[in-house]
């Protein structure tokens, strides 16, 4: 899977947890949580939707890591990686 | 025979729009079927019944708006069925003002003293056809309006030059008006007293990585639902805050009901029912909170789930305010919140050290509690958040 891929999966998962947000001005290495109002209900059903259809299951201490739209592709990338 | 009526789904509740049955004449229906679909100003509600039977006949057909108690369908008991004592008058409807939320032509409905006598069908005929009584004379016995009065100035509105009619609130808006509503009379009838515990929460915080790192991510715990099981449990310990204020008295609730509030995609929140939270395991909390938060923002929640709350819990998430000083939600008796987890120093032997922690409030009504109950409350939360693993 390309990082290209990976951004997309991302994003269109990301819009199912936040329909209203507009998934194209979202800028990518700024906080997701400054740019989308998501709360922790939202955050935890979108790393489900992610292990879901990427299989990668994010460990709980990695969760701080997943801050910014490029940081979380960056994340997945390496995790599909070593698979 | 017994019938069932339009239920009041929340304090802010005055009438319902059914949107859909679910059940028809000839139909049998069970203690918790969702017998309809009635549209609020603030979600689209799968209305349970709570009888068995068969449904006899319909009284409301779709798309008709009616008042909280309207019956809406005759449902034939089963043999030995009892019919279900009325609704608890629990959830008394918040009389809007008249400024706030309703239509403009509602506000000359209302019996201005000197005004022609009218009936309650003929009031009700010009409030469907937004005819102004106060430009009425009636032509019944004493100036008596009556619904033919109604219909001739309706039909005479029809024929004049149309007026651009003003345009049907969304929801959004409609949503605002309902929480204006409930919240203003909350504000003018409730006397609020605020209490504040600032709880560590460094055992909990570990027990529940410790915990999480072992569960694959779909059965992973969310922190909030300790904070959920902890207050339910110690609702028990000071259960007149888990009462309800109906008629000048509160009325206990022998099951802890938990409403929690849950913030909407398009603004607004609602504060739908976990049910039995004191009951429940972590486990069963987080599936049913997730599916809870899932459907309210979806709009779509049961009849119950709107009705049942005893309490509500509000937390603001991570990214929110230290604090939350809020307004029970009538005729609620406390409502609960919780800020965001933040390192705070505290001390611990005498050593200020760095802790996760977290700012618990209570806001109380004083003609059910003083602050010496309210405190202990705290206290037993605290207590209760120090010890993850009993939760």
């Amino acid at each position: 899977m390309t990082n290209d891929e990976i951004r997309d999966t991302v994003l269109r998962l990301l819009s199912e947890v936040a329909p209203e947000a507009d998934m194209a001005s979202i800028q990518p290495d700024v906080r997701l949580r400054d740019q989308i109002d998501i709360d922790s209900m939202d955050a935890l059903n979108f790393l489900i939707a992610i292990d879901a259809e990427l299989h990668v299951d994010i460990a709980e201490s990695d969760y701080p890591k997943m801050t910014t739209l490029n940081a979380i592709v960056e994340y997945l990338s390496a995790a599909l990686a070593s698979q | 025979m017994a019938e069932f009526l339009m239920p009041i789904l929340g304090a802010d509740m005055t009438a319902g729009t059914l949107v859909e049955w679910h059940k028809q004449p000839g139909d049998a229906v069970h203690r918790g079927d969702i017998i309809a679909e009635v549209e609020t100003d603030k979600a689209d509600v799968e209305v349970e019944i709570f009888m068995n039977g068969v449904v006899e006949k319909i009284l409301v057909e779709t798309g008709e708006k009616v008042p909280v108690g309207t019956p809406l369908a005759i449902i034939k008991l089963d043999a030995g069925e009892v019919e279900p004592a009325a609704p608890p008058p629990a959830a008394p409807p918040v009389a809007a003002p008249a400024s706030a939320s309703r239509p403009a032509h509602a506000a000359a409905l209302q019996p201005a003293a000197g005004r022609a006598p009218i009936s309650p069908a003929a009031r009700q005929l010009a409030a469907e056809l937004h005819v102004d009584l106060a430009t009425l004379t009636g032509k019944g016995p004493e100036g008596r309006i009556q619904r033919r009065d109604i219909q001739a100035a309706a039909d005479a509105q029809r024929t004049a030059p149309p007026q651009p009619a003003p345009a049907a609130p969304d929801r959004g808006a409609r949503m605002r008006q309902a929480i204006a509503a409930a919240m203003s009379r909350s504000n003018r009838e409730i006397p609020h007293f605020h209490l504040m515990s600032t709880i560590d929460m460094a055992r909990a915080v570990a027990w529940l990585s410790e915990e999480n790192s072992r569960r694959r991510i779909a059965d992973r715990l969310l922190y909030g639902v300790l904070l959920i099981k902890a207050t339910a449990l110690a609702l028990r310990d000071v259960p007149e805050l888990n009462g309800l204020w109906v008629d000048d008295r509160v009325v206990p609730n022998e099951s802890v009901h938990t409403g929690i509030a849950v913030s909407l995609p398009g603004g607004g929140l609602v504060a739908p029912a976990l049910h039995d939270a004191d009951r429940q395991s972590l486990d069963d909390l987080m599936k049913n909170l997730r599916d809870l938060v899932m459907r309210a923002r979806a709009g779509s929640l049961r009849s119950s789930e709107m009705s049942d709350p005893t309490v509500t819990i509000t937390s603001l998430g991570d990214e929110g305010a230290e604090a939350v000083y809020g307004l029970i939600y009538p005729p609620q008796v406390a409502l609960v919140g919780f800020g965001r987890l933040l390192e705070r120093p505290v001390s611990v032997d005498g050593q200020v050290v760095s802790r996760p922690a977290v700012i618990a409030t209570l806001a109380a009504d004083h003609r059910v509690a003083d602050g010496h109950r309210g405190s202990r409350f705290l206290a037993t939360l605290e207590r209760l958040l120090q010890e993850p693993e009993k939760l």
